[in-house]
């Protein structure tokens, strides 16, 4: 069972095992690794959204993306720390 | 350098937010020249300007891009052009990428890919200043050997902040060198052995960029926060452009009588130039104080980082209504007029979202309906107190208000059900560093849109009010007749016919005309409608002083409440369909933008003028 970055809560960071294809030429997934959504790169979770607690604000390097769920579903994490 | 030489032609590239496009107007000068790409909605601008060594260059700024694999329109363009492959657009003789020095953890990895299209290029390593206050060290030289390029140091918001770039625009050419790599783990293991060996970075994130998204973001009070800064920006909108537009006004009245007093002994012409040309050209004038206050905050806020900001806090509702957090803007922009917002969806990457978003933008009341609605409700609505706290009169103006917005919730949910295409909507979107808007960036913007705005509504609109000056000024009245001129003219007779569909929804032949001339400009409905009721009024707000007690004492409650609702909808306003028409190239969502408007109009104005009058 591995944790998504969909399920990480606010202030939890963790790093980036891989980015998941959701479906064939998945272009969400292709563009996650391009922005830095790579193996080996931590990630937090900053912020999120006051409805339903979505996007996501998600910092990697010195960068924040806004993501919504199903975007943050596709990359897979270890080393969760609460 | 010889002065005569041809002139470099150098395109700026790099990722969104990186200050490419103020380091654009350091260079110009602001001297630039926007149009669109052929055939599609995106920007190019293009500025020129020579080096201090006397060489002439031609420099375009390329859509921002995070990637050489396009995902929007933009990035197709950014490229192509980039690899010189784009039809049209000659090859650039130099590239220069542009780096936000603070974010090159994102940033390095779209210069290694650029470096991989071979092209001469140089690095712009932009707001050192920022970079160098938060400890941020890097060794140019050492990211100059890894990326095969030279390396100059810009901060593009500072006067002579760009002369590395232009004493490097002097010197020698650097040489094209391609290489060959290949997937993004081998680009980003690049950026990250880079990393390590050129830059030393304190901490990864700004301090203040914490602080401030931690308020900002906060589930209520970033909320909270967003609505007074809505509230204020309509504030402005609405009470500082007040007198500014009351100025435009008189001056342009001033002017047309004064040209118009030259031209008495030629009544036709004089009655063109004053009631047609003039009088359009008003009409299109008292709408830029408006539009440069909104845009004025739009800047600041869009220069500033909140607007991405605002954008994530309302991600979601917009997205169950079909729309996305990015549509915020440009509905905003609405609320003062279409047009501006139209031109605003630009910003939304996913075509989808982009086509929905202008679909509904004619829904925002814009204030040209403001006019009708104050002479309407003041005429019919009494001035009651409900609950001894709200006014009666207000609460109207809410409700059409409000109604506008339910409505474009529904429109694009509509829409999203409909649409064949369901596959994930993108939203991805980076939330930037805040920066001090800088005001020189501020003005070039607000100086760029006038033109646009007055360029693209000032043809249309103008035509419009000739032709329909022409419309009720001919035929002439008979002689000896005893009704107001316009009921004999081609509008009159327009309007009589009108009523055979209009009458269901409680509209007379005088509403009916007043249509017409309202297909220019919504407000123009309201001297309109005073032309028809034969009172002499100087301008609009004269004439809903003398014209509320006339139609008060003709309309029915159920016709004016009619009239009201069919205002909500209205599509009746050409220049911005001429805008849709522009914005989305294709004249099938014209149709449908219009068809849609015109139906719901109909129908809300039917539903309101049927239920008023079984009520009464």
């Amino acid at each position: 069972m591995s944790v998504r970055l969909s399920e990480l809560k606010k202030g939890q960071s963790a790093v980036v095992r891989q980015v998941e294809d959701a479906h064939p030429d998945d272009a969400v997934a292709r563009r996650l690794r391009e922005l830095g959504f790579v193996t080996g790169e931590p990630v937090r979770v900053v912020a999120t959204g006051p409805f339903g607690r979505d996007p996501i604000l998600v910092q990697i390097g010195f960068t924040r993306f806004a993501l919504r769920r199903p975007e943050a579903g596709r990359v897979v994490l270890e080393g969760a720390t609460p | 350098m010889n002065a005569a030489a041809p002139a470099l032609h150098v395109a700026l590239v790099g990722n969104p937010n990186c200050g490419k496009t103020a380091l654009f107007n350091r260079l110009t000068g602001g001297r630039q020249k926007v149009a669109n790409y052929a055939g599609v909605t995106v920007e190019r601008k293009e500025g020129r300007f020579e080096t201090p060594a006397g060489r002439s260059v031609r420099v375009l700024d390329l859509p921002g891009a995070y990637s050489l694999d396009a995902a929007s329109p933009d990035e197709v363009i950014t490229r192509d052009i980039c690899a010189g492959r784009y039809a049209g657009e000659a090859p650039p003789d130099l590239i220069v990428c542009v780096l936000d020095a603070t974010n090159l953890r994102l940033h390095l990895r779209f210069a290694l890919e650029l470096k991989r299209l071979g092209r001469p290029m140089v690095i712009a390593l932009n707001m050192m200043d920022v970079a160098k206050k938060r400890g941020i060290r890097i060794d140019a030289e050492k990211l100059s050997a890894a990326l095969g390029a030279p390396v100059v140091e810009t901060v593009a918001v500072q006067n002579g902040g760009a002369a590395a770039l232009l004493a490097q625009l002097d010197g020698a050419w650097p040489n094209a060198s391609a290489t060959t790599t290949n997937d993004d783990t081998d680009l980003h293991a690049q950026v990250r052995a880079l990393l390590a060996d050129a830059v030393t970075m304190p901490r990864a994130t700004s301090a203040v960029d914490d602080a401030i998204d931690a308020v900002v973001l906060h589930r209520a009070g970033g909320l909270a926060i967003l609505a007074a800064v809505m509230f204020l920006i309509f504030q402005a909108v609405f009470t500082w452009a007040a007198p500014l537009q009351d100025a435009v006004t008189d001056g342009v009245a001033a002017a047309g009588e004064w040209v118009g007093g030259l031209l008495a002994s030629m009544p036709l012409l004089q009655s063109l130039v004053t009631d047609g040309i003039f009088a359009g050209l008003g009409t299109v004038l008292t709408f830029l104080p408006q539009i440069l206050i909104l845009f004025l905050f739009i800047l600041i806020l869009e220069e500033s980082g909140y607007l991405p900001r605002a954008a994530f806090l309302l991600d979601t509702l917009m997205f169950r209504a079909g729309l996305t957090g990015r549509s915020f803007i440009p509905l905003l922009s609405s609320f003062a007029c279409a047009i501006p917002g139209i031109m605003a969806t630009r910003s939304i990457a996913d075509p989808r979202d982009r086509l929905t978003t202008i679909l509904v933008a004619p829904l925002m009341t814009c204030s040209a309906r403001l006019p009708i609605y104050t002479l309407l409700i003041a005429a019919f609505i009494p001035r009651r107190d409900v609950f001894g706290l709200f006014n009666l009169q207000g609460i109207v103006l809410f409700v059409l208000y409000f109604a506008g917005i339910a409505s474009a919730l529904a429109v694009a949910w509509v829409i999203k059900r409909l649409r064949r295409d369901k596959s994930e909507h993108m939203l991805i979107m980076e939330l930037p560093s805040y920066r001090l808007p800088n005001p020189r960036s501020v003005l070039v913007g607000l100086w760029e849109r006038a033109v646009i705005f007055v360029r693209r509504v000032g043809g249309i609109l103008l035509a419009l009010t000739v032709l329909l000056w022409f419309l009720s000024s001919f035929p002439a009245p008979p002689e000896g007749a005893t009704q107001p001129p316009i009921d004999y003219s081609f509008a009159g007779r327009i309007g009589h016919w009108m009523t055979h569909v209009f009458a269901p929804i409680g509209f007379n032949w005088q509403i009916c005309v007043a249509l017409i001339p309202g297909l220019a400009a919504r407000e123009v409905a309201v001297s309109s409608l005073a032309t028809v009721y034969a009172l002499s009024a100087a301008n609009d707000d004269a004439a809903a002083t003398l014209l509320g007690p006339a139609i008060a004492a003709q309309w029915s409650l159920a016709t004016a409440l009619s009239l009201l609702a069919w205002y909500v909808f209205a599509p009746q306003c050409m220049s911005t369909l001429a805008v849709i028409r522009r914005e989305t190239n294709s004249w099938r969502n014209v149709w449908i933008a219009t068809g849609y408007l015109f139906g719901l109009a109909y129908l809300a104005s039917f539903v309101t003028y049927q239920v008023a009058r079984a009520l009464s």
